[in-house]
């Protein structure tokens, strides 16, 4: 595996985070978060699964959410990008705040700025891979751009298997084109909830890199929401989750020191201990 | 294994719903049929068993106008004979014939067979044991009736009131003077009976001092057999003796064919909607079966036998099907007592049915019971053998085992040939004479229709494409919609099959039905030139004196009675029609093969081609005739006509068959006016004749509207019949949908994620329900054109000029009802898919 970019930074305490980040307000924001609170059930079921959560999601950026099962990670992920509903707090994509909106504007919103990328790959069987890959722009009915689209589909090397259908393309393949549907319409914000979960190592890097690329080279801001340190290290920030809240974050991570990070946060199992989980099981 | 497959039912039982309603519905119908039929059957035998309480032995003598002139009459001296055998208690002659009554409105009360007239045996004063009256008195000569109590209060008559009624054309309005009660199985049946006294009924029933049959009660003692052979030995030999235990058994044999007839029709079209649901039931237990591939392959892992899964399956069809059969059967009783009071309701005033208590037989209760499980459990017998055949390594294998699909080409090649042999046999059949024909046409339609149906998969791709144009103007939806469409060919095929076998029989019924009442109106209608037919709404015969009567009506110029008489010709017995030679040319135009009507009249007769072929005769021949006085003579053949409606067999002039006619009465008289047909001439007819209740004055305009009437009646009860087959189908699309958006949750889930809107989902779900639907319409409408048009050439053998009629405005209408049937079927699914959680469908992995 190649060595990621970045080296390892001091450790900023979690209450400086917030200050950090309003810190950075000056730069653009693609999508952030302001107390974000997400309450399950209610009574004796009730699960708080993220307790006043404030983030900020900077432009062309790779920004890795990691934290233990059942630390509120794919329900951040869930509520920023719009797919579940907020208890209290705001949401943001770019300008828009979430909460004030719609189901068909929240899906339309979904449609035009923002892209998901899948564990489970979600591409349709009936489709071939181009087909598939403009699937967000066919349901808005608007044309592709055709020069993004070809430099999309240079980028993550898919050019010879446009007319394949999933069954007949690898799984690393399969997670290309699924790379390559969330670039396609060029969104705001790109989510992908452990994207490599359902890959062997190579693939996975191959996807991450991919993705690394996508920021780099084409300007995209992605939130990979991940167990894995390796697949964390590709990131340009890292925040780490515990129980709900924000509990620490890396610049320019290595995979030793993500390792190191969350190898201190699950030893203080008691903090967790009334949590349930809450879907978020990698 | 019984425990695995009960709970596997318990946790499906949302996937299992549609299943279970058709089976259900399915039931339903057999059980109603059956409970109804039972039950109707049963009151109809207690109610002839009581009818016949008095009579012990019965003496019939001949129908007047149908017995030779050898045949003994039945008349008071032979009465008087009888009623001194020993062992006879009491002797009662019995008079009666039609007799229709009209109500306060004018309208006919109860239906034509079953309204019947009798004498009132009042002997000495005494009442007559028969018929206990329940108000008024005894009738006594020809103004006064009385009427049974049903009758008099269906038609709201009172005693003292003056009743309209006719017996042979034209009206009469005796007086009523008495209400009776009776146990009568005609009557209980929805018909009516007025009695008048014997003189009356005598006179009335043209049997003047004779009686039409001689009831013989037993004296305590003597049996009805030993009376009857005592009875029998002063009889003249002609004459037969009955007991009136038989009389009562063949009464009862004669409604339970009604019945039976009526069950058979009703359990064809419960067997058409247990056939369409078997494609539901096989496409749900194949589903469940490819969603439990895992957990069957792990049963076979931990050592199950193959056998053990198939059986695990099929108890679990058994299950389904048990709980599905007893909803069913509780359902069809409903309906069985449901249907009584509704029977009855239908028509003015008509059909009433006997009263009895509701009849479940064990039979019936048992065959609703095997029909649902026996169903179930055959439609899931393929898919339990396709489970065994899981390896059990395939519970180890992390992938998803996406069953991979089996090869169309050995079910294709085996299509293509059954379709191709039904096809050809269907051509074949149509080709050949209505009696050579029938039978290879069914069965080849059948094995044709079963040939299309193996076919279905291999069909829908390229019907599915060639909807491509019109599915891409909804964009993206219609794409995906086209796509899940023809995912699964077979599944497809199958919920659309359910649709096609509905819509062919309906297709094939209308395309000949409507093709039928063309021909029909033709036949009816062509050879007609008269304004009017006169004739009794029963189809019994009109009164000699109707003819003479219509003649004296102001504007009339022309008039005949078409008289049916018995006569022996060419040493056969057979039926004469009798028309008057003088008028004939105004009021008919039969098509000559042969010669003409110039020589028809005196001896000279006209022949229909059917009959003068059958027996050989051409124009000039000379044959022998005995009319039915017993006078002999001979018959010269003038002309070979082609048969209608109107005319048939052998033609006589009415003056040479007349005289020899003890009472001439017509079938019909055919009527000529001046000014051709007008609301005056038709009312001055009906007054003519009293306006009465019993008379049909029709146009060629009313005789082709009541054929219309009458073949649009049909065609409507078959579409009744065939809509639960129809209902099933939808069942089947509503099923497939909601297995298909239970299965692509995931995917959906993604769409909603990536951007389509809740609107988008639903309009997805609709289009692929559309497209099957019209798929199945479009197959169904197609083939019941071809079984159509090969029925009507098949008909047109037998019925020259019989044409293909191709009613293009209902064919459209069916199409509009496929595409109904999609959209109504998508209801639901398209409402889950669109209310589907989309986190869940996501993390569903």
């Amino acid at each position: 595996m190649s060595q990621p970019p970045g080296a390892h930074r001091p450790v900023p305490a979690p209450q400086s985070l917030t200050t950090q980040a309003v810190a950075r307000r000056s730069t653009p924001v693609a999508a952030s978060a302001t107390d974000l609170t997400k309450v399950y059930g209610q009574g004796e079921t009730r699960v708080t699964a993220l307790d006043s959560v404030s983030v900020e999601f900077g432009r062309g950026r790779f920004t890795a959410i990691m934290g233990p099962s059942g630390s509120g990670k794919s329900t951040l992920m869930h509520c920023m990008a719009g797919l579940d509903t907020i208890s209290s707090g705001t949401a943001r994509i770019g300008d828009v705040e979430l909460s004030s909106l719609r189901d068909k504007q929240l899906t339309r919103l979904r449609r035009d700025k923002v892209g998901f990328i899948f564990q489970a790959f979600n591409l349709l069987p009936t489709l071939t891979a181009a087909e598939n890959i403009t699937l967000p722009m066919d349901i808005a009915g608007r044309k592709p751009d055709r020069e993004w689209l070809n430099r999309v589909i240079d980028t993550v090397g898919l050019s010879q298997r446009l007319s394949h259908r999933p069954s007949q393309l690898s799984g690393g393949q399969q997670q290309r084109v699924a790379v390559a549907r969330a670039l396609a319409s060029r969104p705001e914000i790109i989510f992908a909830d452990e994207p490599t979960g359902n890959l062997d190592s190579q693939s996975g890097a191959e996807v991450l890199g991919f993705l690394r690329s996508s920021v780099l080279e084409l300007g995209q801001t992605v939130v990979m929401v991940t167990h894995d340190p390796v697949a964390a290290s590709y990131a340009n920030d890292v925040i780490f989750l515990a129980d709900g809240r924000i509990v620490d974050s890396l610049h320019q991570p290595t995979a030793d020191a993500v390792l190191d990070r969350m190898r201190d946060l699950s030893a203080a199992p008691d903090r967790r201990a009334d949590l349930a989980p809450d879907g978020c099981s990698s | 294994m019984f425990r695995t497959a009960l709970r596997n039912v318990l946790a499906h039982k949302a996937r299992l719903l549609m299943t279970v309603l058709a089976v259900t519905l399915g039931v339903a119908f057999v059980a109603g049929t059956l409970v109804f039929t039972s039950t109707v059957s049963a009151a109809y035998q207690n109610s002839s068993h009581k009818s016949f309480d008095e009579v012990d032995v019965a003496i019939r003598g001949g129908d007047p106008r149908t017995r030779t002139r050898t045949t003994p009459k039945l008349t008071r001296e032979l009465m008087d004979r009888v009623a001194r055998v020993p062992g006879v208690q009491s002797v009662t002659g019995v008079v009666s014939g039609f007799t229709a009554v009209a109500g306060k409105n004018g309208d006919l009360v109860g239906q034509g067979w079953t309204t019947q007239g009798a004498n009132y045996v009042a002997t000495g004063g005494a009442r007559d044991a028969r018929y206990p009256l329940k108000d008024g008195r005894a009738p006594h000569g020809p103004g006064e009736v009385v009427l049974d109590a049903k009758t008099a209060e269906r038609a709201g008559y009172r005693v003292g009131e003056s009743v309209r009624l006719s017996v042979d054309g034209p009206v009469r309005t005796p007086r009523l003077v008495g209400i009776f009660t009776t146990d009568s199985g005609e009557v209980a049946a929805g018909g009516t009976l007025a009695l008048f006294d014997t003189p009356t009924a005598q006179q009335l029933f043209g049997m003047p001092g004779e009686f039409s049959e001689i009831d013989v009660k037993a004296a305590p003692g003597t049996s009805q057999t030993a009376l009857a052979a005592a009875v029998g030995k002063v009889l003249p030999k002609e004459l037969r003796t009955t007991t009136g235990r038989s009389l009562a058994d063949s009464q009862a044999v004669m409604a339970e064919s009604r019945t039976t007839s009526l069950q058979t029709t009703l359990l064809t079209f419960a067997g058409i909607a247990l056939f369409v649901a078997i494609f539901l039931i096989a496409n749900t237990f194949t589903m469940l079966v490819a969603q439990r591939t895992k957990e069957l392959a792990l049963l076979r892992a931990v050592g199950a036998t193959r056998r053990q899964v198939t059986r695990s399956v099929l108890i679990e069809a058994f299950l389904v099907g048990l709980a599905a059969a007893v909803a069913g059967l509780v359902g069809g009783i409903g309906i069985g007592a449901a249907m009584r009071p509704l029977t009855s309701s239908f028509g003015n005033g008509g059909q009433t049915l006997p009263e009895g208590p509701l009849a479940i037989t064990p039979a019936a209760v048992i065959t609703s019971l095997v029909v649902g499980i026996g169903i179930t459990m055959l439609a899931a017998w393929l898919p339990g053998r396709r489970a065994a055949k899981i390896p059990p390594v395939a519970a180890m294998s992390s992938v998803h085992a996406v069953a991979t699909p089996r090869s169309l080409v050995v079910r294709n090649a085996f299509g293509a040939l059954i379709t191709a042999a039904g096809g050809i046999g269907v051509l074949g059949a149509s080709g050949s004479t209505l009696d050579d024909g029938q039978m290879p046409m069914a069965l080849s339609g059948a094995v044709l229709m079963t040939g299309v149906l193996v076919l279905t998969p291999l069909l829908s791709r390229p019907f599915i494409a060639a909807a491509a144009p019109l599915l891409r103007a909804f964009g993206v939806c219609g794409k995906l919609a086209r796509e899940n469409a023809l995912r699964n060919p077979r599944r497809t095929a199958a919920t659309a099959s359910a649709l096609t076998i509905g819509l062919t029989l309906i297709t094939a019924l209308t395309v000949v039905g409507v093709s039928s009442e063309r021909s029909i109106d033709q036949k009816a209608t062509a050879a007609l030139s008269a304004d009017y037919v006169v004739r009794m709404a029963t189809y019994d015969p009109l009164s000699g004196t109707v003819e003479k009567r219509l003649g004296k009506v102001d504007g009339v110029s022309a008039v005949s009675p078409l008289r049916a008489a018995p006569a022996r010709i060419a040493g056969r017995d057979t039926f004469v029609s009798g028309i008057d030679a003088s008028t004939i040319r105004s009021l008919l135009r039969p098509q000559f093969t042969t010669g003409s009507l110039a020589g028809f009249g005196g001896r000279g007769i006209i022949v229909a081609k059917d009959t003068a072929q059958e027996r050989g005769w051409h124009t000039g021949t000379t044959v022998p005739v005995t009319y039915p006085d017993g006078t002999q003579g001979e018959l010269t053949v003038s002309g070979i006509f082609q048969r209608n409606d109107l005319l048939r067999g052998i033609v006589l002039d009415t003056r040479t068959l007349d005289p020899h006619v003890q009472t001439a009465t017509a079938e019909q008289v055919l009527v000529k006016t001046e000014g051709g047909p007008s609301d005056t001439v038709k009312r001055n007819i009906a007054k003519a004749l009293g306006d009465s209740p019993a008379v049909l004055v029709q146009s060629k305009q009313d005789v082709s509207d009541s054929i219309a009437r009458s073949m649009t009646m049909m065609l409507n009860i078959l579409y009744g019949l065939l809509a639960m087959a129809v209902l099933v189908a939808v069942l089947g699309v509503i099923n497939t949908l909601a297995m298909s958006v239970a299965e692509r949750a995931p995917e959906i889930g993604m769409l909603r994620a990536i951007g389509l809107d809740r609107d988008g989902a639903k309009r997805m779900v609709r289009l692929e329900s559309l497209a099957i639907s019209l798929f199945g319409g479009v197959l169904g409408i197609g083939l019941g054109v071809f079984l159509g048009w090969a029925g009507t050439r098949l008909l047109a053998s037998d019925m020259p000029g019989f044409e293909l009629v191709v009613p293009w405005g209902r064919l459209a209408l069916f199409l509009t009802l496929s595409a109904m049937v999609g959209m109504l079927a998508a209801l639901w699914p398209a409402r889950r898919a669109a209310r589907l959680n989309l986190l869940n469908a996501i993390k569903a992995e």
